[in-house]
C-alpha cells in the first residue's frame, strides 16, 4: 500500500496527524509545566542524592588519589615479593604530603578496612618519617615496624589501586578477594551479613504471611458491613496511622517486656511460673509482633479496596448455582481478590524488608535486620560506601521480587484502590 | 403427570429487617408448576425481599415457604436447586462463558462429556453458540444477560427466579429479550418467578402478575384482568394510565352507583369496592374508554376544555379540564378527521358507567 493513500488530510489540507499534534501541543506544554516543579523537586531531593550515595558504593578514588606516585610505581610490581626501592620511595613521598596536609588519618582508616593492623604502623611511620634521610627508603621504612617488611601489607595497598571496586558488595555477602585475587568466603565465625540477610528475608516473609491472614477477614468485614459499622472499623484500622510509630513501638515494649502486662497476665492465670517468664521483647518474637501490627493497615487497605468492588451478588450467584459456601468462596470470591492480595503482600513485604525503627527498638540482638546494619555503618563505623552497597543490594532484592511477582501474577493485576 | 397447583407456596410470611417495620406482611401466594408469575411493584414494596426469601438469602421472620410441598426455611440456598438471574447478571468475571455455565454442573460433580453437552445445548438455546471462550467483560449487555439466563437454566432447575434481569438494558434490547425469555419459558416449561417494576414487561411476559405495594399483594391475576379490572385504586393507578374522580356515593344499586363529585356534578359508575351509600370513593376510568362526541345512549356526557395537546405519533393525547379535573387524559387516534383539537376548544366527552370503576378512596 502506498503512503499517499494512508495519509488523511484535514479540511485545511494539512496531514491529520500533524494538525492533531499541533492542537495537542499547547496542552502538552501546560501539562509539563504543571508537573515541572515536582519533577525538579524529585530530581534534586531524590534522584540526585540517592544516585550520589549509590555511586559511593563502587567509588574507590580516595586512596587512588592520595597515593598517586605509589600506584604509578607499583604498575611494574608483580606482587609476589616485596616491592623494589622505587615503590618505597614513591610511597614515602606520597605519605609525606599527606602528613603535612594532616590527611594521613583518612588513609589509615581506609587501609585498615583492607587489612587490620595498618593504622598503627601508619601512625608510627607518620612520626618517624620526619627524621628520614635521603635515599634507601626501603630500609628506613622497614625499620619503622617489622610489618612494613611483610608483602601482605603492600599487596593490600595495591588492591586499592583501581578507582572503582566491587569489594563492598563482596563484603555484603561475607566474601572477599584474597591476596591471590580469588573470591572466597570469610571464616565461618565472621559470616554475619549472610545471617542478617536470611533473617531479614525470613522476618519480612513471616510478617507478610501473618499480615495476610489477619487482614483478609478484617478487609472482608470492612467491605461487607453496613456503612455505620464499617466506618467505625475503618477508624480502628487507621488509628495506628494517626499515632506516632515510636509511640506504637514503645507501647509494645510496655506490653511485651518481661515485667510487662502480657507476662503479668499469663503468670496471673498460671500459664507460667513467676520466675520463668518468657522473653517476648528484644528478640525475634518482639520484632514479629510489633512489625505485624504496624504493617497491618498496608495489607488491609488494598484488600479492602478490591473487595469493595466485588458485588455481593457474585457469592449469592455461586450459592444459588449449588456451590457450598466454602466452594463459592474459593472458586468465586478468592480469585477475584488476588489483585488486592498481590498489592498488599508486595507492599508489606517491601516495607518489611527495609524496616528500621521497630527492629532497632524491640529487636535486641537476635531481632536486628539488615537495615540496622546499614544504619550502623552509616553512623558508627562511617563506612558509607559499604552502607550504600548494602542499600543497593536491598534495592536489587526488592526489584528482583517485583520482577518475580510480575512473572507469576502480572503487575497489571495489582490494585491499590 | 399432574401439575402441582401449589408448587411454590408462601404461607403467612412476614419479613422485617429491623424489628420495627414489616417489609412483607402476611403474604399468601401460590404459584403453579410451569407458571410464569411476575411480582410487580414500586421499589421498596417487598417484591425483591420475597424473591430473596424464596432463593434462601433471607429468612422469613414468620410463616413458611413451601417448594413442591416441602418447607424450605431450613434448607441453605445451595441445596434448594433454584436457578437465579440477578439484576446485574452476576457472571463470574474471572471465568469464561464456558466456565460460568459449567460452574453449577461442576459443583454437582457431573462428568466432563455431560457438561459439554449441556453447555452446548443451553448456549444454542440462547443463540450464543461459539462464545464459549469469551470472558464476560468481552460481551455486550444483552449477551451477558443471555449467558446469565443460560447459567440459571443449565442445571435443569424446576424453578427459576429472575430479579429485574432486564433493568440495565436499553429499550429495544429489553423488548427483544422479553420475547426471548418468554419463548424459553414456553419451550422448556420451567416455573419462573420474575421481579420487575416495569409494568410493560410484566404485562407482556406473565401468566399471572402479583402487584405488590406496602409489603402486600394488592392483586394477583392475569395481565388482561389486571388492566381491565383493577380491584383497588393503587392497582388502577399503578398499571397503565388512568383518569380519576373523587367523590361521595349518593345512590347505590347492584351494578350502578351515583357519585357526587367535589365539583357538584354527579356521574354514574360501576360499584366495585362500594358497600353502602355515603361512602367516599375514587372513580377510575381508562383514557381509551372515554369517547369524543358520544351518542345519546351514553350515561355520562360532559363538556371539557382542551388544555394541552401532546403529539405521540400514532395517537394524540389530549389533556382536558373536565369536571374540575385538569388532568383528564383522552387518547385520540391520529386521523385527518379531527382538525378541531386545538388548545382552548371545547370537546364533548362521554363514557359508559360500566367502565368507570368506583374504587376505594385511598
Amino acid at each position: 500500500m502506498s503512503k499517499e493513500t494512508k495519509q488523511i488530510l484535514s479540511t485545511d489540507g494539512i496531514p491529520l496527524e500533524e494538525s492533531l499534534k499541533k492542537a495537542e501541543k499547547k496542552n502538552k506544554i501546560k501539562a509539563f509545566l504543571l508537573v515541572c516543579p515536582l519533577l525538579l523537586f524529585l530530581i534534586i531531593t531524590y534522584v540526585f542524592p540517592i544516585g550520589e550515595m549509590l555511586f559511593r558504593s563502587v567509588d574507590d578514588k580516595m586512596v587512588t588519589n592520595m597515593l598517586p606516585k605509589t600506584y604509578k610505581a607499583m604498575e611494574n610490581w608483580d606482587g609476589k615479593d616485596l616491592p623494589e626501592e622505587d615503590v618505597f620511595k614513591a610511597f614515602y613521598l606520597d605519605y609525606k604530603i599527606l602528613v603535612e596536609a594532616k590527611r594521613h588519618g583518612r588513609l589509615a582508616t581506609q587501609l585498615n578496612y583492607e587489612k587490620n593492623g595498618f593504622k598503627s604502623i601508619l601512625k608510627k611511620l607518620a612520626r618517624k618519617q620526619k627524621n628520614f634521610e635521603e635515599g634507601n627508603y626501603k630500609e628506613q621504612i622497614m625499620k619503622v615496624h617489622k610489618r612494613w617488611g611483610q608483602v601482605d601489607y603492600w599487596r593490600a595497598i595495591k588492591r586499592r589501586a583501581p578507582a572503582y571496586t566491587y569489594a563492598k558488595y563482596l563484603k555484603g555477602v561475607d566474601m572477599y578477594e584474597n591476596e591471590d585475587g580469588k573470591i572466597v568466603q570469610v571464616p565461618e565465625n565472621r559470616r554475619i551479613h549472610k545471617l542478617l540477610w536470611m533473617r531479614t528475608l525470613n522476618i519480612a516473609l513471616g510478617v507478610t504471611i501473618l499480615c495476610f491472614f489477619m487482614a483478609y477477614p478484617i478487609a472482608h468485614l470492612l467491605a461487607t458491613l453496613p456503612m455505620k459499622y464499617s466506618n467505625l472499623l475503618m477508624i480502628c484500622v487507621l488509628l495506628p496511622f494517626w499515632t506516632s510509630l515510636l509511640v506504637r513501638t514503645a507501647s509494645w515494649m510496655i506490653l511485651l517486656q518481661q515485667q510487662g502486662i502480657v507476662n503479668d497476665f499469663i503468670v496471673w492465670i498460671g500459664l507460667v511460673s513467676d520466675d520463668n517468664r518468657p522473653e517476648m521483647m528484644y528478640n525475634k518474637t518482639g520484632t514479629f509482633v510489633a512489625m505485624t501490627q504496624i504493617l497491618l493497615p498496608f495489607m488491609v487497605l488494598p484488600l479492602y479496596s478490591v473487595m469493595k468492588t466485588i458485588s455481593p451478588s457474585l457469592m449469592r450467584a455461586g450459592k444459588s448455582l449449588g456451590a457450598t459456601p466454602a466452594i463459592a468462596f474459593f472458586k468465586v470470591y478468592f480469585p477475584l481478590t488476588i489483585p488486592g492480595i498481590g498489592a498488599g503482600c508486595l507492599l508489606v513485604f517491601i516495607l518489611a524488608i527495609g524496616y528500621y525503627i521497630t527492629p532497632a527498638l524491640v529487636g535486641g540482638a537476635s531481632g536486628t535486620l539488615i537495615s540496622n546494619q546499614i544504619a550502623y555503618h552509616m553512623k558508627e563505623t562511617l563506612d558509607w560506601s559499604f552502607a550504600s552497597a548494602m542499600g543497593l543490594m536491598l534495592l536489587a532484592g526488592v526489584l528482583a521480587i517485583y520482577w518475580l511477582y510480575n512473572k507469576l501474577v502480572g503487575v497489571d493485576n495489582i490494585k491499590l484502590g | 403427570m399432574s401439575k402441582n397447583k401449589e408448587f411454590v407456596k408462601f404461607d403467612k410470611v412476614d419479613k422485617s429487617y429491623d424489628g420495627k417495620v414489616l417489609v412483607v406482611k402476611d403474604l399468601n401466594l401460590n404459584i403453579a408448576e410451569g407458571e410464569f408469575v411476575t411480582m410487580l411493584g414500586p421499589s421498596g414494596s417487598g417484591k425483591t425481599t420475597c424473591l430473596m426469601m424464596l432463593a434462601g438469602f433471607e429468612t422469613p421472620t414468620n410463616g413458611e415457604i413451601y417448594l413442591n410441598s416441602n418447607p424450605i426455611s431450613n434448607i441453605p440456598p445451595h441445596k434448594r436447586g433454584i436457578g437465579m438471574v440477578f439484576q446485574n447478571y452476576a457472571l463470574f468475571p474471572h471465568m469464561t462463558v464456558y466456565e460460568n455455565l459449567a460452574f453449577p454442573l461442576r459443583v454437582r460433580k457431573i462428568s466432563k462429556d455431560e457438561i459439554d453437552k449441556k453447555v452446548d445445548k443451553v448456549l444454542s438455546m440462547v443463540s450464543l453458540s461459539g462464545f464459549e471462550k469469551r470472558m464476560p467483560g468481552q460481551l455486550s449487555g444483552g449477551q451477558q444477560q443471555r449467558v446469565a439466563v443460560a447459567r440459571s437454566l443449565v442445571f435443569d432447575p424446576q424453578l427459576v427466579l429472575m430479579d429485574e434481569p432486564l433493568g440495565a438494558l436499553d429499550k429495544n434490547l429489553r423488548e427483544s429479550m422479553q420475547y426471548e425469555i418468554k419463548h424459553i419459558h414456553e419451550s422448556i416449561g420451567v416455573t419462573v418467578v420474575y421481579v420487575t417494576h416495569d409494568q410493560g414487561e410484566a404485562l407482556t411476559m406473565s401468566n399471572r402478575i402479583a402487584v405488590f405495594n406496602d409489603g402486600k399483594v394488592q392483586q394477583l391475576s392475569s395481565p388482561d384482568k389486571l388492566y381491565e379490572e383493577p380491584v383497588n385504586s393503587f392497582v388502577a393507578e399503578f398499571i397503565g394510565e388512568n383518569n380519576t374522580f373523587s367523590g361521595e356515593v349518593t345512590d347505590f344499586s347492584k351494578d350502578k352507583c351515583k357519585v357526587k363529585l367535589t365539583s357538584g356534578n354527579e356521574i354514574l359508575a360501576n360499584p366495585i369496592a362500594i358497600k353502602s351509600k355515603g361512602e367516599k370513593t375514587r372513580v377510575s376510568l381508562r383514557p381509551e374508554r372515554a369517547i369524543i362526541d358520544p351518542d345519546s345512549k351514553m350515561e355520562n356526557k360532559f363538556k371539557g376544555k382542551i388544555e394541552e395537546v401532546i403529539y405521540h405519533g400514532d395517537h394524540t393525547r389530549v389533556r382536558l379540564n373536565l369536571l374540575e379535573n385538569k388532568e383528564f387524559i383522552l387518547k385520540v387516534p391520529n386521523s385527518s378527521a379531527r382538525m378541531d383539537i386545538k388548545v382552548g376548544n371545547q370537546l364533548n366527552v362521554g363514557w359508559n358507567s360500566f367502565d368507570a370503576r368506583a374504587l376505594d378512596p385511598k
